[in-house]
């Protein structure tokens, strides 16, 4: 496979008990001068109280496997290095400008080269996040499976007898919305209305795609509103970003080769993504291909041409939205837009110029939710207490919807609020925007309007 | 009692969850705030975290019984070692115990437990219209204990004075491991004042378990100036001469050319990069007062050379521009991998040829020095920049500071204006302290603490509480021939 075929390439070193690839940085390693600055942002510090649970800590550990005086595969560093959210807090207020994020993910691609693992469990992980999401047509293929459960009345009789909570699949279940609609295939479609003045090109990621399909059509049609020809080029995969944050460099490295490829045909226009998690994620590609000599400049390029919807939008004036959106709304930031991408003024700035909706914050808006790509998933009881806080927070503000850019964040939001019996829906701004417009009906009478005077003036 | 025994002993008091032993988790309580190099490492045999002041109490029992040595600890932010547990011994961790337990608006308190995180038991206030006046630049992290202990300050004390002007009484875990209360809630309390004595004592007296601490109320009207300046020198005399005209500014504060240049790239604050030095000076209070003496400010500053003035009055700009000066010192880890910051105070008018002075042993040791420092009140925060991997920078650095430190004390000035002396500048004690003096603080230990469990290692020279002072002035001997233990 094509993973193997590569592993040779990238350039492997020696620090203290760090060894082969993918070793952190010593450089980025020593910038921190462990002020202590970062600890009360820091979601599994603030529930521990503990100095290993917090962004200084588990620094201090890392120097300590660099010095050659703490083990790699000591237990509490393996479980330090896996219990981080990798939600960025930390790298976004530390004062001497900690890269944090590149070293702990350095640090969980050691533990996953040098760890003994049961073969059953690497045979789990590598269906469980190597297999669907090395192909985006094997991820399409589970959901579509999935939306038949979810119909086919399979999922009422399976809720009745609580297979689901015996299999502790309960919440996991409900994390996802019901998927009605179609998944949206690369290269079938685009917006474009008459006006349009730039292009840009949709990132379809794999979640976004197959289990929100509608959000990334939403992005299609406001971005349409707004002046932009919008295309979703063919043979664009998984950002790779859950395989960055389990350690699975080289995996994530396929896929990034891919996705440069997939947008290297279209010119230097900006490839808009609507998911912070992958946002973040490629906009780091160049880091992650650092060393492939093949790669190194084209991933550069790619990564200065990757924007987030809100960055995107924000960067002009709205075209103004047609109908007001009465609602009050609260916004919680994803981890991977506030902090990795450094972007939390665009949306509120886009929210403000809805007509009718009024924005009000919770306390704590930027800290991690739970989700973390698929912590919640693998480590439920600190991503619980965080996702109940989270709740909390939005709850007091009394808003009638929470506002959020990221669909793992999305999930864990809606599990949280199932525990708490709270019934407040989840949106992704990009919908609420849509809502403003219209949505899909004045979209298509839009469309309409501009074939028709397209055809008047071939006629004329 | 052998390791796992004491583990499980201290199991029994705070539960599984709240006590460390893992050699991994112990290793990252080796530090603290201060600076590599400054202050040694040291691993302690445990970790506990107690919730309630009772668990405090009982780790205090327990530790008498098998003697081992209690270092209380905050947030960990502190620049002079102090909670670094140098003799080894129990590491009590506060940071469970951090609730705001009452705000008393008519009497302008709150009752808190040690582990509340500075800043936010001002957020926390504010919507009653208050504020904790001490605003360590580490406010963002640092703990009301770690305050308390310490006696901290930041910019906003000359006009609000220290953490010791704010606490009023103070509920204490004393070395033998009764709880008492010390102070009380109203302004006079007779007998000895413990809880000044308290404050300050750097986590070698008592374990602060709870703190009632006064609360000040916003000021009406907020107005922050930036006045640049193309050199240090012009700045200073601006300084001395709004002093000197009566105005008591919120803050008034000073910046090099040098922090600039780590400060301005990072958070677009908007000080010049090629001014000299900036002040950034405060003033709150009535809107026609702050108007008034804002412009009276803007006059001198003009009027010694200032070349940008700028007022702020919006919320969103004031906080920009003092993101740069509270960032200023972690910062710096931007122009190099250490620094070591000095903390000493000299009197107001002997700021210029401190300052001098401090560029001369910058040129004589080849050690960029950046200055950034609370010029209202002569606290000096000279930085060391140097790399601890190069052979003979730490040398140079000690050595430097050892030159600046004297200095200091020869103008008449103090060793520590906020950071404490910890481990890290107990060698300097002599310099400022005669025999005498250092035996009366050492008696004030012994009356608490005879058996010296609480934070051994800190403030009083090596080997000296336990030894006698003909020790301590043959060090003090040594140390004027050039000699001087760190
Ligand atoms: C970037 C930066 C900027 C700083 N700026 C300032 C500044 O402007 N002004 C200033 O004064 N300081 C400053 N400091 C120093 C430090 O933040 C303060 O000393 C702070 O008060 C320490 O609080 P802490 O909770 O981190 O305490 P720690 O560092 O954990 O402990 C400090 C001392 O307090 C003792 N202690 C802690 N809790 C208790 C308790 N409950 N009972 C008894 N003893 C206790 C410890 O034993 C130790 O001796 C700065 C530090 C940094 C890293
Ligand atoms: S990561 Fe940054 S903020 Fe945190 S301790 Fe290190 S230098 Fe300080
Ligand atoms: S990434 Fe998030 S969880 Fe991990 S250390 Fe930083 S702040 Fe903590």
């Amino acid at each position: 496979m094509v993973v193997e075929a590569k592993l040779t390439e990238a350039t492997t070193r020696n620090l203290g008990n760090f060894s082969g690839l993918d070793v952190p940085d010593d450089t980025l390693l020593r910038a921190c001068v462990h002020c202590g600055m970062c600890l009360p942002s820091c979601p599994t510090y603030r529930l521990t109280g503990q100095e290993a649970s917090s962004p200084r800590g588990r620094l201090w550990m890392m120097r300590a496997v660099a010095d050659g005086r703490l083990e790699l595969l000591d237990p509490s560093f393996d479980e330090q290095m896996y219990q981080c959210l990798n939600c960025r807090a930390c790298e976004a207020v530390c004062p001497s400008g900690v890269h944090y994020g590149p070293l702990v993910e350095a640090s969980r691609a050691q533990l996953e080269q040098h760890r003994p693992r049961p073969v059953w469990q690497r045979a789990a992980r590598r269906a469980g996040l190597a297999w669907p999401f090395a192909d985006i047509r094997r991820l399409r293929t589970m959901v579509n499976a999935l939306r038949l459960y979810q119909r086919s009345g399979l999922a009422k009789v399976a809720r009745r007898l609580g297979i689901l909570q015996a299999l502790r699949l309960a919440d996991l279940e409900a994390m996802l919305p019901p998927i009605s609609a179609a998944p949206l295939v690369a290269g079938k479609e685009r917006w474009e209305l008459r006006d349009a003045e730039h292009s840009a090109h949709l990132f379809n990621g794999c979640v976004m795609s197959t289990v929100f399909p509608e959000v990334n059509r939403a992005t299609g049609r406001v971005l349409a509103l707004n002046r932009y020809a919008v295309d979703v080029p063919t043979g664009q995969q998984c950002c790779g970003a859950l395989h960055v944050h389990s350690g699975m460099m080289e995996e994530a490295r396929v896929l990034a080769r891919r996705n440069i490829e997939a947008f290297e045909t279209t010119a230097d226009e900006p490839i808009v993504v609507n998911a912070a998690g992958c946002g973040a994620a490629l906009k780091e590609y160049d880091f992650l291909l650092k060393d492939d000599p093949d790669y190194a400049e084209r991933a550069r390029r790619f990564t200065a041409r990757v924007r987030d919807i809100t960055e995107l939008l924000a960067a002009h004036p709205l075209e103004q939205p047609r109908q007001p959106v009465n609602r009050t709304v609260t916004f919680q930031e994803p981890c991977h837009l506030a902090h990795a991408q450094r972007i939390s003024v665009q949306p509120r700035s886009l929210l403000g110029q809805v007509e009718g909706l009024r924005l009000v914050e919770m306390r704590e808006s930027s800290l991690c939710c739970g989700s973390a790509g698929i912590y919640n998933v693998i480590r439920r009881r600190m991503a619980d207490d965080l996702g109940d806080r989270k709740v909390k927070h939005a709850l007091a503000t009394g808003a009638d919807e929470i506002v959020t850019a990221n669909p793992g964040c999305a999930m864990q939001l809606r599990t949280s609020l199932r525990r708490s019996g709270a019934t407040l829906p989840v949106r992704h701004i990009v919908e609420v925007l849509d809502e403003a417009y219209g949505g899909l009906d004045a979209h298509r009478t839009l469309v309409k309007e501009a074939n028709e005077k397209g055809e008047q003036r071939r006629s004329d | 009692m052998n390791r796992s025994e004491l583990v499980r002993e201290l199991e029994r008091i705070v539960g599984a969850a709240g006590v460390l032993s893992e050699p991994a988790d112990l290793l990252v309580y080796e530090y603290d705030g201060s600076v590599d190099g400054a202050v040694e490492t040291a691993s302690p045999s445990a970790v506990v975290l107690p919730t309630t002041t009772a668990q405090v109490a009982a780790v205090v029992k327990l530790a008498n019984k098998v003697q081992l040595p209690v270092v209380p600890r905050g947030a960990g932010t502190g620049l002079s070692g102090g909670a670094v547990a140098q003799a080894g011994g129990i590491i009590l961790a506060l940071t469970r115990m951090d609730a705001v337990l009452d705000v008393d608006p008519i009497d302008r308190t709150a009752l808190v437990e040690p582990g509340v995180i500075n800043l936010e038991l001002s957020e926390f206030t504010r919507g009653n219209g208050f504020f904790f006046a001490p605003d360590p630049s580490s406010q963002k992290a640092c703990t009301i204990g770690g305050n308390v202990a310490e006696n901290s300050g930041g910019p906003h004390c000359l006009k609000y004075g220290v953490t010791t002007n704010h606490v009023l009484a103070l509920e204490i875990v004393l070395p033998d491991g009764s709880v008492v209360w010390t102070g009380n809630s109203g302004d006079g309390a007779p007998g000895y004042d413990l809880t000044a004595a308290l404050v300050g004592s750097e986590g070698m007296l008592g374990i602060v378990t709870k703190a009632l601490v006064r609360l000040t109320p916003v000021p009406p009207v907020t107005s922050v100036m930036l006045a640049a300046f193309p050199e240090m020198d012009a700045a200073s005399h601006a300084v001395t001469s709004i002093i000197g005209a009566g105005i008591l500014p919120a803050a008034l504060e000073m910046m090099d050319n040098l922090t600039i240049q780590a400060v301005e790239p990072a958070y677009h604050a908007g000080y010049p990069m090629d001014a000299g030095a900036v002040l950034l000076i405060e003033l709150d209070g009535a809107a026609a007062e702050v108007e008034e003496t804002s412009a009276e400010i803007e006059r001198l500053c003009l009027e010694h050379g200032s070349t940008l003035f700028k007022n702020a009055t919006e919320a969103a700009e004031r906080e920009l521009l003092w993101k740069g000066r509270k960032m200023a010192l972690a910062a710096m880890g931007r122009l190099a991998p250490n620094y070591y910051l000095h903390d000493t105070v000299v009197p107001r008018t002997k700021l210029p040829p401190t300052l001098a002075r401090v560029h001369e042993i910058s040129e004589e040791y080849d050690l960029p020095i950046a200055n950034v420092f609370h010029a209202g009140d002569g606290n000096l925060h000279p930085l060391m920049l140097f790399d601890r991997r190069r052979v003979g920078d730490v040398e140079r650095v000690l050595e430097a500071s050892h030159h600046l430190i004297e200095h200091c004390v020869s103008v008449g000035g103090a060793l520590s204006g906020e950071h404490g002396i910890g481990s890290e500048k107990r060698g300097y004690m002599t310099l400022v302290y005669t025999g005498e003096d250092l035996a009366a603080m050492a008696g004030v230990k012994r009356a608490f603490d005879a058996e010296l469990r609480f934070n051994p290692e800190k403030m009083f020279p090596k080997g000296y509480v336990c030894g006698e002072v003909r020790g301590l002035r043959a060090q003090a001997a040594m140390q004027k021939h050039g000699i001087y233990p760190m």
